[in-house]
């Protein structure tokens, strides 16, 4: 009954899609239903045409519309699955092998290419591992834990549009929805901890909850200011207003404030998922494996993925709002099918380039004090954030128009701030990076790899 | 529109079947060797002492408490953000207005030294 009537409402959204995309025209997605372009598209193939020859029919029969709406939801989620592991596979691959090099070891090189496959080898290591529940600990929560962390992860994404008009739904408050299934990870995190009957988890999981509790906050705020400059809260829509000036002008180039806005998003990001310097959940020194402690097997692979599943999304919501989403200069040269394929890739490059800067900061800085972690949110992220959309809004109710029609030179303030801030910033760094060479070494300053040959 | 949303439940239903199905194979394929060390929670390989059903410090109730009130007004400030350009300097007055009261209270918060941790 349920299960017809969320098919039927599919159907219906589906269409009204179309609707509104005709009504507003050229900012809105394609409207078409993909999943049901790829049945018709199959049904029409070649194999299908010879096989009902066999059968005795000139071509396939056409599905009633259920049955192809259903189809076509199952291969919509399947993909949807399907992306989440492969992508959270590929991060870890690469946070391993990103960890080795800053390290000057190799990392995993062995199960396939480059150790592409070393992931997907572990995870059929831990489905055939055992599953032990501790005693004493509360077995309902316990075993419910992974699986609402998993499902939040595997449902934060159904959110992102990772390409114009691909997306698996583009739901008006996409924001919002974001941020409140994330949450939904905390509480399995927490359900982790306090079923455990161990110490480490229920500190690791109190902290969790505090850390994201005080984080938030300044997430929630400094996403705001996106939201504020593309006047939406739907993801693919923000996407969309990005596209000018031939695919660059993404809403880091359109507002001042977009800029320190990302950067404390950033931070925000690292401490929500519980990332180094924020790792204190999971702070292996202190707290063994923090929640997860008493966790084996499949469920503990569940923890793991969601933790680089929650990395990803964060990064393709960063990317959807700030830095342009699919858009890229030069991408408006191609068309249709390689269009869709070019923008999932610029999509997926840059949210990637994000993972792979959490994976960069977790290997280079070290782990912050538990006190300094839980009032930084509210000390410093909070105040900023909101400065930052103060400062947004003013920039913006005082341009009055929107970004396209602005004079020239409002245009082109935020894109010259932008690089000049960069430059200012690469020219300190690189300065300081020239002073610390020239310096005497110490013995911690020699590179490791000097360092083994000196032995 | 609500019915974007109807794809969402199909995929969260989904999802606790794949979570399901991943969790029976595992248990098929696991043989399971249950023992009394193997079930003991890890406390660094020491006898557990006490119970872990421990109290915590006050400090993650009182977060708690402050995260309640931000993020009610992050959840206020959210619809304003989506229209702040046709609200215009009305809204901007308006939405200042709201915001500076918070902003007192995070400096009250501070001045009262609540977001000091080793207090």
């Amino acid at each position: 009954m349920s299960a017809s009537l969320a098919l039927s409402l599919w159907l219906q959204s589906a269409r009204l899609q179309q609707q509104t995309g005709a009504a507003l025209g050229s900012t809105t997605a394609p409207d078409s239903n993909w999943t049901l372009d790829l049945l018709e598209w199959v049904r029409t193939s070649w194999l299908s045409t010879k096989l009902a020859g066999l059968a005795g029919m000139d071509q396939a029969p056409a599905l009633p519309t259920w049955a192809a709406a259903a189809i076509g939801a199952g291969i919509a989620v399947g993909i949807v699955i399907g992306f989440v592991s492969v992508v959270a596979m590929f991060s870890i691959w690469l946070e391993r092998r990103v960890a080795g090099r800053i390290q000057s070891r190799i990392g995993p090189n062995r199960v396939g290419p480059f150790g592409l496959l070393q992931s997907l080898a572990d995870g059929v290591k831990l489905l055939l591992k055992e599953d032990i529940i501790p005693s004493g600990a509360d077995r309902k929560l316990f075993v419910l834990a992974p699986a609402l962390v998993m499902a939040s992860a595997l449902a934060m994404f159904a959110a992102v549009p990772m390409a114009d008009g691909a997306g698996f739904t583009d739901i008006n408050l996409g924001v919002l929805f974001i941020v409140g299934i994330s949450a939904l990870a905390t509480i399995g995190v927490i359900m982790a901890g306090w079923s455990s009957n161990n110490k480490w988890a229920l500190y690791g999981a109190m902290r969790e909850a505090a850390q994201v509790v005080s984080y938030e906050v300044p997430l929630g705020i400094s996403l705001l200011v996106p939201v504020i400059v593309g006047g939406t809260l739907e993801l693919g829509a923000a996407s969309r207003l990005q596209s000018g000036w031939g695919g660059s002008c993404w809403f880091l180039f359109q507002n001042p404030f977009v800029l320190p806005a990302f950067v404390l998003y950033f931070i925000a990001a690292l401490a929500e998922n519980k990332r180094a310097p924020f790792d204190l959940p999971e702070s292996e020194s202190e707290l063994v494996a923090g929640f997860h402690t008493e966790y084996s097997g499949i469920r503990f692979s569940f923890f793991f993925l969601e933790e680089y599943a929650a990395m990803f999304l964060m990064s393709a919501v960063g990317t959807a709002l700030f830095l342009g989403g699919w858009n890229f200069p030069g991408i408006d040269l191609l068309k249709g099918g390689w269009l869709i394929a070019a923008q999932l890739a610029v999509f997926v490059v840059k949210s990637m380039f994000l993972v792979l800067l959490m994976i960069w900061i977790r290997w280079t800085l070290p782990r912050m004090r538990v006190d300094q972690v839980m009032v930084m949110g509210y000390k410093y992220l909070t105040p900023l954030s909101l400065i930052c959309v103060v400062g947004a809004s003013v920039w913006e109710v005082w341009a009055a128009v929107p970004f396209h029609e602005r004079p020239i030179w409002m245009q082109l303030f935020t894109p010259v701030l932008v690089f000049g801030v960069c430059a200012v910033l690469g020219a300190m760094l690189r300065k300081q990076a020239i002073e610390s060479a020239a310096q005497p070494t110490t013995r911690s300053r020699i590179a490791p790899r000097a360092h083994a040959a000196a032995h | 529109m609500l019915s974007d949303y109807a794809p969402l439940l199909l995929l969260l239903a989904l999802a606790a079947a794949f979570v399901v199905g991943n969790l029976v194979i595992s248990e098929v394929l696991g043989r399971p060797k249950p023992g009394v060390g193997k079930k003991t929670v890890y406390e660094c390989g020491m006898p557990i002492r006490g119970t872990a059903r421990a109290r915590f410090s006050v400090h993650y109730y009182l977060l708690a408490l402050l995260f309640i009130l931000f993020d009610v007004e992050a959840a206020f400030l959210l619809p304003w953000a989506a229209h702040a350009e046709e609200l215009g300097k009305a809204g901007l007055v308006a939405m200042g207005g709201f915001a500076v009261v918070l902003v007192v209270g995070l400096l009250y918060v501070m001045r009262k030294k609540a977001l000091e941790w080793d207090r």
